[in-house]
């Protein structure tokens, strides 16, 4: 098979005594979709802001196309082309969608200062293909809706040309119209050959979205599976009983 | 769009479609209402050339530093240490242009480059303790609170060591030109100063809408837009002309002539026109609203006050944000530390006592908001000028001054109850 986009491997963290993960692999191919599962506190989000450059690991090692990287913060991950929507949003509520899209990645005209109408405008073109309803341009982004800030949250990753995208619980505050939409996006995404890790509790969007899942449970790996190869009730089984399904095992 | 506003009712349609910036014009209003107010009660004096001159000298130095703190509270930090920063700088400048240069290094007692020196050992000093201080709150994780509480206590206290308590005068010639009244642009340079001012405000109002047609946003009708322009170059012209008609004293003028040699002629007069100071002050506030508005170090000042987890994911270096902050607050205290002792003429141990409350108070009264993530330049500026001028005004009514600071301690409060008011009904942060 072709060389995994990202690999992690045998990836630890511990805060104070709590083991947040625990020797933990996962790896992401070109076009594939991995949803992680388990329960609030198994150590999905710590898992993927690893990644993604929030935290470092105690140990573990990622690798990127193969080659080992070093992610120490956002900026080394941005530079490895991950993308990140997390759980939080992390949008600075005080500034309008545009800055918040570009927070970090200004665009600046020649003279060096930052060009907000041509944020603005880039916004827009985003939006229109997101969320075509979206307008509310120049107000603060506490003004959106959940779902409003959602999608500023998704454009953010989306704009960048991500060669793999983390999107940690993306569709919590949406409605079923809005979450549909995401769905349509996390395919035309895939098409693209874009590798996706997708954290979700939701057991029906996993098994419908996802080319493989990877389940943990109390910090620790309970086991990897092909979506096709099991029922929603396998993947129920190891989030609350930590262990793989005998059958597809 | 068009729809949206027409339900809405008729006057929230009106502000909204000038995009009017309602704070602005309520602490314009209130400034103008203090104004009328004691210039009633003092017969038409509080409004003269004179005390308009006075008024914006002594507003200066607490208004450069008023802009500082924008972005340290804006960042969700406070500074207690800018009125001890600023008699640190004061007592070094002091110093060194009283007696270092002259003395260790031989330099000559009004020699020109004592006062280039001078500032910048002021500068520098105040941008060291600052970036210092940054890197105590960003890297060791002290609290602001804290780090500056310490400062507070530390630095007013190093420059009586330095000096020994003494108070340092006569300051370098040159020196005391930021003080105010003894530096001014004259009437001819003051008028051109005022349009070249104009002409920068004309210039920002065009090229902003330029760059919204451009990208086919929504713009507000010209009419308005020219109205704004109007507004803004009169309150410009009408400022200089103020100035100007502050007439220079004839004694004063005398001993400027003989300086030069020459007599003065009979019937002759001269305006003071603008003060350097006041110079140095609309060149900081310009810089620092460009700064806050245009650049990324003002972006992520305001992203890091608004949710600092978001500036930190989205690879912002909060830590060394912090430093610059608190390093370029230093530097305005150093600024400020200029204008302040060349305006008393001299370094005494007590300069800037009390600053830092003033320098708080005017960025809170601007609408600068303690949790952080919103605030603006001009705000504090005006807010500056609202405290000064109801200690001037009352003052000149003959309130005693333990009256004064009740009353500007009870406009301080509520202030910011009407701030907190206008941020429930408009929905802005
Ligand atoms: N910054 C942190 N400091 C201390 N504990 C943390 C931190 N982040 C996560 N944890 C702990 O790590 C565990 C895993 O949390 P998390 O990754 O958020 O779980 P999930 O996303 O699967 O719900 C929890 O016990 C949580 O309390
Ligand atoms: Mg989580």
């Amino acid at each position: 098979m072709t060389t995994p986009l990202v690999e992690m491997r045998d990836i630890s963290i511990a805060f104070g005594g709590v083991h947040a993960v625990d020797h933990v692999s996962v790896d992401l191919f070109p076009g594939e979709v991995v949803g992680l599962l388990g329960h609030n506190g198994a150590g999905k989000s710590t898992l993927i802001k690893i990644l993604s450059g929030a935290y470092r690991a105690d140990s573990g090692q990622i690798l990127i196309d193969g080659k080992p990287v070093e992610i120490h913060n956002p900026r080394d991950a941005r530079a490895c082309k991950i993308e990140t929507i997390y759980q939080t949003l992390a949008l600075a509520d005080n500034l309008d969608a545009a800055s918040n899209l570009f927070l970090g990645r200004e665009l600046v005209t020649p003279l060096g200062f930052v060009d907000d109408d041509a944020m603005e405008a880039e916004t827009r073109k985003i939006m229109a293909r997101l969320n075509p309803n979206f307008r509310k341009f120049s107000v603060p982004v506490s003004a959106l809706s959940g779902g409003q800030r959602q999608s500023v949250a998704i454009a953010r990753a989306v704009y960048f040309d991500a060669r793999i995208l983390i999107m940690d619980e993306p569709t919590a505050a949406l409605g079923p119209h809005e979450t549909q939409m995401v769905a349509e996006l996390i395919e035309q995404l895939k098409a693209q050959g874009i590798g996706i890790f997708l954290i979700s509790h939701d057991i029906h969007d996993v098994m419908k979205l996802c080319d493989r899942a990877s389940v943990m449970k109390n910090g620790k790996l309970v086991g990897t599976v092909k979506v096709a190869d099991v029922t929603d009730d396998d993947l129920l089984g190891m989030i609350i009983l930590g262990k793989p399904p005998t059958r597809a095992a | 769009m068009a729809e949206i506003s027409q339900n809405t009712p008729k006057k929230r349609g009106l502000i909204e479609a000038l995009d009017l910036d309602m704070r602005l014009i309520g602490m314009i209003g209130a400034l103008l209402a203090i104004a009328l107010a004691f210039n009633l009660a003092t017969g038409g004096n509080f409004l003269s050339p004179r005390n308009i001159f006075n008024l914006t000298i002594q507003t200066v130095s607490v208004a450069i530093m008023a802009t500082g703190m924008v972005f340290v509270i804006v960042t969700r930090n406070i500074d207690l240490s800018v009125g001890a920063l600023l008699a640190i700088c004061s007592a070094m400048m002091a110093m060194t242009q009283a007696r270092w240069l002259p003395g260790a290094l031989g330099l000559e007692l009004g020699s020109p480059l004592i006062a280039p020196l001078t500032v910048l050992v002021g500068l520098a000093v105040g941008t060291l303790i600052g970036a210092m201080n940054g890197w105590l709150i960003g890297y060791l994780t002290i609290p602001a609170f804290i780090v500056t509480l310490g400062g507070f206590l530390i630095w007013r206290f190093a420059g009586w060591y330095l000096t020994s308590g003494q108070t340092i005068a006569p300051l370098d010639q040159t020196f005391l030109l930021f003080g105010g009244a003894e530096g001014t642009l004259g009437e001819t340079w003051s008028w051109i100063a005022g349009l070249a001012l104009s002409l920068v405000a004309l210039w920002a109002i065009w090229s902003a809408r330029r760059s919204k047609l451009a990208h086919e946003f929504p713009v507000k009708p010209l009419g308005a837009e020219l109205a704004l322009a109007g507004v803004a170059v009169a309150a410009i012209l009408g400022f200089v002309a103020v100035l100007n008609a502050y007439a220079i004293p004839k004694g004063k003028l005398r001993r400027m002539f003989e300086a030069q040699g020459l007599e003065l002629p009979d019937g002759y007069s001269a305006g003071h026109g603008l003060p350097f100071s006041v110079l140095i002050l609309i060149a900081v506030a310009v810089a620092m609203t460009l700064v806050a508005r245009k650049t990324r170090f003002g972006r992520y000042i305001f992203a890091t006050g608004g949710n600092p987890d978001a500036a930190e994911l989205s690879g912002i270096n909060t830590r060394m944000l912090t430093v610059k902050v608190f390093a370029l607050m230093g530097f305005l205290c150093g600024l400020s530390a200029i204008v302040a002792s060349a305006r008393l003429q001299s370094h005494a141990n007590d300069i800037g006592t009390l600053d830092e409350l003033r320098v708080i108070a005017a960025a809170v009264i601007g609408g600068t908001a303690l949790a952080g993530g919103s605030g603006t330049i001009y705000g504090a500026i005006l807010g500056a000028l609202i405290m000064q001028s109801l200690t001037s005004g009352m003052g000149m009514v003959g309130v005693d001054s333990p009256l004064q600071n009740i009353v500007v301690g009870a406009v301080l409060v509520l202030a910011v109850w009407i701030d907190i008011q206008y941020r429930k009904r408009w929905g802005k942060p």
